[in-house]
């Protein structure tokens, strides 16, 4: 019997995009953009938390969190910073764009974990976009919580992301928001301090509330530290992660955190999971 | 040191051994191209024995062997004309499962303005791999578990390991850098093979041959095979047997993961850093190290893009690259993550060591780097902190 | 409504001092308050109190030629606002500005300086307080250095 190469090829292998249109592009700040793709095969739904690998053609691929609701259709949202060549070109792209996507990855924010008590979110900078999907979720299912509280930090008022939704999440009375920026000149009316500040004036009862936090990664250590100076356990705090990316899949080796790959255990993990691994410098 | 096993109480895998003998040798290589695979085994090629395609068992390295050492190696002639008697070389399998560069997709942009990801497609012919080490095979099942047994499976690894035939060759002649033994992965091949010959070199040149699968009993069936005697299996435990004794190195593998895990700030990693170099030749040559990145490119006469798919190493700077700066900028950083990924976090990420003792790093290490000195080092001075640098 | 005496007693700024050392210092503040905008103390002014804010928020700014006003930090309420009057030159670094309106206690600093000089136990309690005050905007202030949310991150 005359040796077969393969078995049966798989339908899309994953490192295959599907490809997808952009429907539309929007500034949010001064380098900050965020698009609205539409598939053009397979749809791609991830869920709060997620992430895909969005590719721009000819150019490379970068790893950026859902910032919407999961849509069945498979329309996405990605807010996206431009700080190197991909990113650069993916906010560059005008409609009717092609670019590539493959996803979802990762793991979700624990919003069923959450169901019955107090939702604390702590967002810093561009660390609103992956926060942005699970204060949907609280809005649309506001019963599941006790109460809702959202923090929010930015490094000028100029840089602040959703200013809209913000003003009309600010206007609700169901949920409680305070924004601060760490700078500001002198036609900012707002508060200015660095967004920890908030934390132990925030309402929300620290011996029951579930948080979830995302920013720079010290931004998130700062915050973690002072939401357990209010009595938080550790087991309670949720933070996002990130490293090089390469793949997606597990396979390329590069999101290595110690004994974790962060595309695949993370990108959402819980505090005392990382807390020690966070210490160690250069890891 | 292990204990080593009375000879008398080991025993063969396979119930059922048979004998072939050089021509057998010849034969298999003749029947493995009949059906049409891609036969690659070791030959020698400047100074060294790799592991490239072969039209016949001529092209085995016959009465050669390898000198090994920290830093070293060489080919020396044997006084006696073994075709399998020296242990591993630069090369390991992943090169041809998992190579170095591969095409993984092309995108056309059609008239219709629609855009086509068109994967490449497998390669022509199956691989047949004659002269897999017990400790390769290991780094080879290592692999599948890295590239087979995730949430995804890799499609162009998973095209060339499904029809791949292993042949695997226990080891006679081990290394003055191997330590297979301590690892559990050899000198024996006890699994995961289609066929596993052991050379019995001397007056009567002849191979046991047993089968793993059936497929392996398949081209056995082609091969002229004679049972073997109670002699004959005697004499091939007894080859594997002896090299345990004769292995270079020796680690103790006991609970690498835990000690690893309590010593990630030892001043052994300053230390050895002071010498290394960040070449990543230790992850060129290591057969479970599978880190790869991607080359998107385009392609400038037609409007298209590439993705190709390439070797990479945790000892480059961009390789932790994030947000302007890298991760692990000090080679201090990216030795630690290299050796604590191998031995330590290896086994929380998939399950197994990544480790099998095939000895390579240390041989081809330009400045010889031993990692069965760092782990007993470690070992040694469990506990220690580095102030200085963490 | 709270006394003074009551929010003295409360604020954990003052915890841990004795009855005496309390009374001592309630007796030296009243209740003020200020209108949304209102100018508390001025950069460069005698700096001769300081203040626990009960109601409304304080900015704390500068002004920098071609930029204006900047505010540095918000203070909220249960805050103190004011330290230069217990180390030289006892005079003001910042401008204060109420927020919203706001009611707050007013500390006559000059007065508890010269109890501080003669009742050196007490001056340690009000040092070593106000000292964590600092520290905890130090923090802050450090944290905003850094420019987390900047091009490059946290590199």
């Amino acid at each position: 019997m005359a040796a077969t190469a393969t078995a049966e090829a798989p339908v899309r292998g994953p490192m295959t995009p599907v490809p997808y249109r952009v429907v539309s592009r929007a500034p949010e700040t001064g380098d900050t953009w965020t698009l609205l793709l539409e598939p053009l095969a397979d749809p791609v739904v991830p869920a709060p938390g997620q992430f895909n690998m969005l590719y721009a053609f000819g150019v490379g691929e970068v790893p950026v969190s859902t910032s919407a609701a999961p849509d069945p259709s498979g329309i996405l949202v990605h807010t996206i910073r431009d700080v190197g060549a991909v990113s650069h070109a993916l906010i560059s792209s005008k409609p009717e764009t092609v670019i590539g996507v493959r996803g979802p990855y990762g793991t979700v924010w624990p919003l069923e974990e959450a169901r019955g008590r107090d939702l604390v979110i702590v967002a810093g900078g561009i660390g609103l976009a992956p926060l942005r999907p699970a204060v949907y979720h609280a809005l649309a299912n506001r019963d599941e919580f006790t109460s809702v509280c959202v923090m929010v930090g930015a490094r000028t008022p100029q840089e602040l992301l959703f200013i809209r939704e913000l003003e009309d999440w600010r206007g609700r009375f169901d949920v409680d928001l305070d924004v601060t920026v760490d700078n500001a000149r002198g036609d900012w009316h707002g508060r200015v301090g660095v967004v920890t500040q908030l934390v132990p004036r925030a309402p929300f009862d620290p011996a029951t509330a579930v948080a979830f936090v995302c920013g720079p990664e010290l931004m998130m250590t700062f915050s973690a530290r002072a939401l357990l100076a209010r009595g938080m356990p550790k087991e309670s705090i949720y933070i996002s992660m990130e490293r090089n990316m390469r793949c997606g899949l597990g396979h390329c080796g590069h999101c290595q955190l110690g004994p974790t790959l962060i595309c695949r255990d993370g990108p959402v993990y819980r505090f005392d999971e990382m807390e020690q691994l966070m210490e160690v410098r250069e890891l | 040191m292990k204990a080593i096993p009375d000879v008398h109480e080991a025993h063969l895998t396979h119930p059922a051994p048979t004998v072939i003998d050089l021509d057998g040798l010849h034969a298999l290589v003749g029947v493995l191209r009949d059906r049409g695979y891609c036969v690659v085994g070791p030959t020698r090629r400047d100074d060294a024995i790799v592991y490239e395609e072969i039209a016949s068992a001529d092209e085995l390295p016959v009465g050669w062997t390898e000198v090994q050492e920290a830093a070293t190696y060489r080919l020396e002639r044997r006084d006696d004309e073994a075709r399998f008697g020296y242990p591993v070389g630069p090369h390991s399998w992943k090169r041809w499962l998992l190579p170095a560069r591969v095409r993984l997709w092309q995108a056309r942009r059609a008239d219709n303005g629609r855009t086509r990801f068109v994967e490449e497609p497998p390669p022509e012919r199956p691989f047949a791999f004659l002269g897999v080490r017990p400790c390769d095979l290991h780094a080879i099942a290592v692999q599948d578990r890295v590239f087979l047994e995730g949430a995804f499976v890799e499609r162009d690894y998973a095209a060339r390991r499904e029809g791949a035939f292993l042949v695997a060759v226990n080891c006679g002649t081990p290394g003055g850098t191997c330590f297979c033994a301590s690892m559990g992965t050899g000198p024996r091949a006890e699994s995961g093979y289609d066929l596993a010959l052991t050379e019995l070199v001397g007056e009567h040149h002849r191979f046991v041959v047993e089968a793993g699968t059936e497929r392996g009993e398949e081209v056995l069936g082609d091969l002229m095979a004679q049972p073997a005697t109670t002699e004959d299996v005697d004499e091939a435990l007894r080859v594997t047997h002896e090299a345990v004794a004769l292995m270079g190195r020796h680690v103790e593998s006991f609970d690498l993961r835990d000690l690893l895990a309590r010593n990630v700030e030892h001043p052994r990693f300053s230390a050895t850093a002071e010498r290394c170099l960040s070449c990543g030749n230790c992850t060129l040559v290591c057969p479970t190290c599978f880190c790869t990145s991607v080359d998107d490119v385009n392609v400038l006469h037609d409007g298209g893009a590439e993705r190709w798919r390439r070797w990479d190493s945790c000892y480059s700077q961009e390789y932790s690259y994030i947000h302007g700066g890298s991760v692990r900028p000090s080679s201090r950083a990216r030795y630690r993550q290299w050796l604590t990924h191998k031995f330590g976090t290896w086994v929380d990420q998939f399950g197994t060591s990544g480790c099998v003792g095939c000895g390579r790093c240390i041989t081809w290490c330009p400045v010889g780097i031993d990692v069965a000195e760092e782990l007993a080092s470690i070992r040694a001075t469990d506990g220690e902190v580095d102030h200085a640098n963490n | 409504m709270r006394t003074i005496d009551e929010l003295v007693a409360e604020s954990p700024v003052f915890e841990g001092l004795t009855s005496e050392q309390l009374e001592l210092i309630a007796g030296c503040a009243q209740n003020v308050g200020f209108e949304a905008g209102e100018r508390m103390f001025r950069e460069g002014d005698p700096a001769d109190t300081f203040f626990l804010v009960r109601k409304g928020r304080v900015g704390l700014s500068t002004h920098a030629p071609a930029r204006g006003s900047v505010v540095i930090e918000t203070l909220d309420p249960g805050e103190i606002v004011g330290w230069s009057w217990i180390f030289p030159p006892y005079v003001w670094h910042f401008d204060a500005r109420a927020v919203d309106d706001v009611r707050a206690v007013a500390f006559d600093g000059a007065c508890l300086r010269g109890k501080c000089e003669s009742d050196n136990a007490l001056g340690y309690e009000l040092m070593r307080r106000f000292a964590g005050v600092m520290i905890d905007r130090l923090l802050h202030t450090r944290l905003r250095l850094l420019d987390l949310y900047g091009r490059d991150g946290d590199s």
